[in-house]
């Protein structure tokens, strides 16, 4: 009976010597194809006398079995291999910059804008927009900055015409939302607004935000504690309000609202001057005179507002030094404000 | 405003530190923005006696033996100063002593001898005559005989003083003098207010020649007039110098010098005519006649205008009324009858003539803050108790007071105590608040809980329970404001608009697409419509011009962003930034019409910027569809035409039908004009888009619908063609899609120019997608694509390649 070791052996040896899918490729054309080795021992079939048939053709079986399962084996080795040799081919330098072309941003007025007009949009404050161009009407007079009135120079104005100018502030949205709608108001309207002045501290164009709440029993205190949580959420838990006495004609009473200094917590540091506070933005208890101005009626309603610089809060919180550097669009600069 | 800390107390006894009372101040609304301490810097220097004194031989200096009291009763100091004598009293720093400038005095050798210490000039103490007699001579600074031996200098020089600097708010013009600031400071400290002496002596002398005539009272609603007579020309006794000089006064005169004195003190800006000047001894207040001229008491000559207010006699001007007198009736040293004026003059008119003559005064910035009538009175008798008291005049019994009758005295009206406190959200008791009004020297009567309130007669800006409540809670201080977060306001609905996402979603495409986000101001100048090369009749020309612009630059309102961005690309050029991407969405200006008597149309425009090697008009034209694309958009272009970008680089975008804006390459006459530097140019590709953000925000979906696919057989075919090279992709798509209904997609994908395809010609394929209700079999479309190519043959000549 053959036993047929010495096919076997040259199995063994010759898918040893494989190295890759093509060498196996042959391997299988050679010994495991329809005419390869094993197949051909077949043919010795005939020569077989008949009793044996059967032996001989389970040996051959065997063989083939054995042989196919070698095979396998070698063939998953290969392609294990095969990738393996793949992956290292196409091994990059992964540090190498991805992008030809970096990301852009926002400028750092409009990441300042958002992130303010999202904490009062959690409060529920509606955010409107309204004209650059106003008229007196609006802008002064029925805000309570009257004609002959010395608060007129507070506000460098730009004029268009007699009665046509830029707005120098926000607060004609309050004159603006009180016509159009009625309370419960609670609206907050960002917009650019102009002042005849330019420095290091001023523009002739920069952005204000403008808040405003009418109801039934609004008061100083609700003030203060909607500007505690706009502070503590701007620039800190532990950030606290104080409000000191100012003037805007169109509140009364009329505050500053300086924040502790979000730098030192207050103890004094060049940011806020040693003083432990840093002035943020002006408010106060909105002037009967305005809701009358927009016939609501100021024995059933009161209102508050605020004005905050947005310039001013996004030079505090990035530590920008010059308000120019927001109008020059220097990349350089521009592309520091990634969030 | 300067306040003199000594002077404060005249009126006051203010008992806490001078720091402490910054901090008081502060919080009833007086900012102090700067304090200053007269004595700052001058340490250990004291009062010395010379008790003798010997020329230090071969040298140009007196050996002096000072006695300095309990600072050495015999210290040797050398002194070049000649004015020194045996017995004088002089300041004396002694060894260890500090001057201002820094200076530390040490014992020195001067000449092979030892001085143990320094004799002071005025200047040295930072003195001048104006402060004390003799500052200003040369050498040392003599002290009255009666100085106290080894007394610090500081006190005998009354330097151990604070001058503030106290911003006052527009609603207080009652505040803009020692004694305003003087009752808020009572009022907080508690203390009472000591008046000022109002009183003085009339004469039976009268002047009745004098006439006193206001013939715009709208602009003049009150004018005190009064006669003095015998007027003495002195100077004022130095304590009065020394304020005026602190102030920022310089001593004239006594009378003048009462003048200036009482507008600090008061507040009421005065001023003295000399009535032999004054012809007819009239006095008329009338507007000026336009082209009128005065010559001010700066001796320049003035042009007015009938805006402005003058102050005549019989026959010319003699003053502008609460700016500056007249030069031709200024006090002389002969004058000796005046007529002394005290008036409340329209804020609003004394504001506008002293911007218009460019003439800032003392006067005129108390008269623009507005003074109230009750100070006129206030001001006239102290300037008389002051006249009489120095012995300058005697005061005569002609005296006027012409007036309006705007003065209503004081106001009366009542509030209630939860009216004040619901302004307040706090309770502030009833027994407070009295307190603090009356405080504030307002009257107050209580019936049970409404209090009737007497308002003091400089308060003009009290008016209502408002105006209570802030001077109650200004004393009762603000740290009792309890923080509520909105108690009784109902729950409203917030946050950003439909269109203000959009917007913002915009930015951040843009970001993401690697363009920075630039913020430009909203005005510029004609140069930039120039830049552009816009034709004279190009409708960006019509600008909205500012009647005051602060610079020619910023003179117009912008109605095309692209000049902007042009300029923001030229900045980062000049700064080596070789190439980058911006966006801005900002407001242009349109007018209704011009001249302007409406408000105009306010646009938004959404304007792009790039410039870099590896920017081609492709790579804008990427960020231009693909942010249609990411809003559902489909952007059309054509080619266009624009003054300012490359002529065959130049696109209309349309959306809708209309067109939206444009974009291309900027023309490189424009390019070259840019200022910088040469070498940059060369080479420079800058790509400029300009679109009508607003009107893409009619254009946006507000609703989105899903569509099902119909499962019918879709299918695809190629068609390339030589067509000429002229031919627009966007003609050949239009043929397409006109002809074939279901020609769902059309996409260029393969394009090339060849000798081989003749001259002119250029090779285009296209993917087109057939998609229909029914299946779209393989006989369809290619029966589809036969159509389409024989039709671009028809139309457009071009030859299907096979």
């Amino acid at each position: 009976m053959k036993d047929f070791s010495e096919i076997k052996e040259q199995v063994k040896q010759v898918l040893g010597e494989v190295a890759d899918g093509v060498q196996l490729s042959d391997f299988w054309q050679k010994y495991l194809g329809k005419t390869g080795v094993i197949s051909g021992l077949m043919k010795e079939m005939k020569t077989v006398p008949p009793e044996e048939k059967p032996t001989f053709g389970k040996a051959v079986n065997d063989v083939r079995i054995w042989a196919q399962n070698l095979y396998n084996e070698k063939q998953s080795e290969i392609k294990e291999y095969e990738l393996k040799k793949r992956y290292e081919r196409e091994t990059l330098d992964v540090t190498m910059p991805a992008l030809k072309r970096p990301t852009g941003n926002l400028h750092p007025i409009t990441l300042i804008t958002q992130q303010m007009i999202s904490v009062f949009a959690g409060m529920g404050f509606e955010v409107l927009e309204y004209p650059e161009v106003e008229d007196d009407d609006h802008n002064f007079t029925r805000l309570n900055v009257l004609k002959d009135h010395p608060s007129r120079d507070m506000q460098d104005t730009f004029w268009l015409t007699e009665d046509l100018l830029l707005r120098t502030h926000t607060s004609p949205g309050q004159i603006r939302t009180m016509d159009a709608e009625r309370p419960p108001i609670k609206v907050l309207v960002p917009g650019k607004v102009f002042r005849s002045d330019s420095d290091a501290t001023h523009s002739p164009m920069f952005m204000q935000m403008e808040g405003l709440v009418v109801d039934k029993g609004i008061n100083l205190c609700d003030l203060q504690g909607m500007l505690d949580q706009f502070v503590k959420q701007m620039f800190g838990d532990g950030t606290k309000t104080r409000l000191r006495p100012s003037y805007f004609p169109f509140t009364e009473p009329s505050v500053e609202v300086d924040v502790s200094c979000f730098e030192c917590g207050g103890k004094g540091c060049s940011l806020c001057k040693g003083t432990g506070w840093i002035e943020v933005l002006g408010g106060g208890v909105v002037n009967k005179k305005v809701l009358e101005n927009c016939n609501i009626d100021p024995e059933e309603y009161s209102g508050l507002a605020f004005g905050i610089g947005v310039e001013r809060i996004t030079m505090l919180k990035y530590g920008i030094p010059n308000m120019g550097m927001f109008f020059a669009n220097d990349v350089d600069f521009l592309k520091q404000f990634k969030a | 405003m300067k306040i003199l800390f000594s002077w404060l107390k005249d009126y006051v006894d203010i008992e806490c530190q001078p720091l402490e009372l910054v901090d008081k101040l502060f919080g009833a609304g007086f900012e102090v923005e700067e304090t200053k301490y007269l004595g700052q810097d001058i340490e250990k220097v004291v009062v010395g006696e010379v008790t003798s004194i010997e020329k230090y031989e071969g040298t140009h200096l007196y050996i002096c033996h000072v006695n300095c009291g309990e600072y050495g009763a015999d210290n040797v100091i050398l002194t070049g100063a000649d004015n020194v004598f045996k017995g004088a009293k002089v300041p004396a720093a002694v060894v260890g002593a500090k001057l201002p400038g820094g200076i530390e005095i040490q014992p020195r050798k001067m000449a092979d001898m030892m001085s143990y210490g320094m004799l002071c000039s005025g200047g040295e103490l930072g003195v001048t005559e104006d402060w004390i007699k003799g500052a200003d001579v040369h050498g040392i600074l003599m002290l009255p005989s009666g100085a106290n031996v080894g007394e610090d200098i500081k006190k005998t020089l009354d330097l151990d003083d604070y001058v503030f600097d106290i911003s006052i708010t527009a609603n207080r013009p009652d505040c803009q003098s020692v004694l305003g600031i003087a009752r808020e400071v009572a009022a907080f400290l508690g203390k009472p207010l000591k008046e000022p002496d109002y009183s003085f002596t009339r004469t039976d002398v009268t002047k009745p020649e004098i006439s006193v005539e206001i013939e715009a009272l709208d602009l003049c609603p009150r004018y005190l007039g009064d006669y003095i007579y015998e007027v003495k020309h002195f100077e004022s006794p130095q304590w009065m110098k020394r304020r005026l000089s602190v102030c920022g006064f310089s001593s004239i005169d006594a009378i003048v010098d009462i003048t200036n004195y009482v507008l600090l003190e008061i507040g009421q800006p005065m001023h003295a005519y000399d009535l032999d000047t004054l012809d007819g001894k009239s006095i008329l207040v009338r507007r000026a006649k336009d082209g009128e001229k005065i010559t001010t008491l700066d001796e320049k000559e003035r042009v007015l205008t009938k805006d402005n207010l003058l102050i005549c006699d019989k026959h010319k001007g003699v003053g502008l009324a609460g700016i500056m007198g007249g030069l031709n009736s200024e006090i002389e040293v002969k004058t000796s009858e005046i007529l002394l004026e005290a008036a409340k003059f329209r804020r609003d008119n004394v504001r506008k003539t002293s911007r218009a003559l460019g003439l800032h005064t003392d006067a005129a910035a108390r008269f623009e803050k507005g003074v109230d009538e009750y100070g006129v009175e206030c001001g006239m008798n102290r300037a008389l108790n002051l006249v009489e008291k120095l012995g300058v005049a005697k005061i005569g019994n002609s005296h006027f007071d012409v007036s309006a009758g705007e003065d209503k005295g004081e106001a009366k009206f009542d509030v209630t105590v939860d009216k004040v406190n619901s302004v307040l959200g706090i309770d502030v008791p009833k027994a407070d608040i009295t307190r603090i009004l009356k405080s504030l020297m307002f009257g107050v009567e209580e019936n049970g809980e409404t209090l009737s309130v007497t308002v003091p007669r400089w308060r003009t800006d009290v008016e209502n329970y408002q105006d209570i409540a802030e001077e109650v809670i200004r004393e009762y201080g603000y740290d009792h404001v309890i923080p509520r977060f909105l108690d009784s306001a109902k729950v409203t609905n917030g946050g950003l608009s439909f269109l203000q996402n959009k917007e913002l979603s915009t930015k951040e495409y843009f970001c993401s697409q690697g363009f920075y986000e630039v913020r430009t101001l909203a005005m510029y100048s004609e140069h930039e419509l120039d830049m552009l090369r816009l034709p004279k009749n190009a409708p960006e020309r019509n600008v909205i011009k500012l009647l005051n612009p602060i610079t020619d630059n910023l003179s117009i309102l912008r109605t095309v962003l692209a000049p902007s961005m042009i300029n923001v690309i030229a900045d980062n050029i000049k700064n080596d930034c070789s190439a980058a991407r911006f966006f801005e969405i900002a407001n242009v200006h349109i007018p209704k019409a011009l001249p302007l008597t409406e408000a105009p149309e306010e646009r938004k425009e959404l304007c792009l910027g790039v410039y870099g090697a590896d920017e081609t008009f492709f790579t804008l034209k990427e960020a231009v569809e693909g942010f249609a694309a990411a809003n559902g958009l489909t952007f059309r272009f054509e080619r266009g035409e624009c003054s300012y970008l490359h002529p065959g680089i130049c696109a209309d975008i349309l959306c809708g039908g209309v067109k939206i804006g444009q974009m291309g390459k900027l023309r490189y006459e424009i390019v070259n004009d840019l200022n910088i530097a040469e070498g940059k140019k060369s080479d420079l590709s800058i790509f400029i888009a300009e679109i009508n953000y607003s009107a893409i925000e009619g254009l946006y979906k507000r609703e989105m619908k899903f569509t099902a696919d119909n499962g019918k057989l879709k299918a695809k075919r190629d068609i390339s063609l030589i067509c000429d090279k002229k031919t627009l992709c966007v003609e050949i798509e239009d043929v397409i899609k006109s002809v074939s209904a279901k020609a769902a997609d059309v996409k260029l994908i393969d394009s090339f120019e060849s000798e081989k395809l003749g001259l002119g010609k250029k090779s285009l394929t296209f993917t087109i997608t057939y998609a229909d209700n029914d299946d779209v079999t393989d006989e369809i479309a290619d029966s589809e694509t036969d159509t389409i190519a024989s039709a671009l043959n028809d139309k457009l000549g071009a030859v299907r390649r096979v």
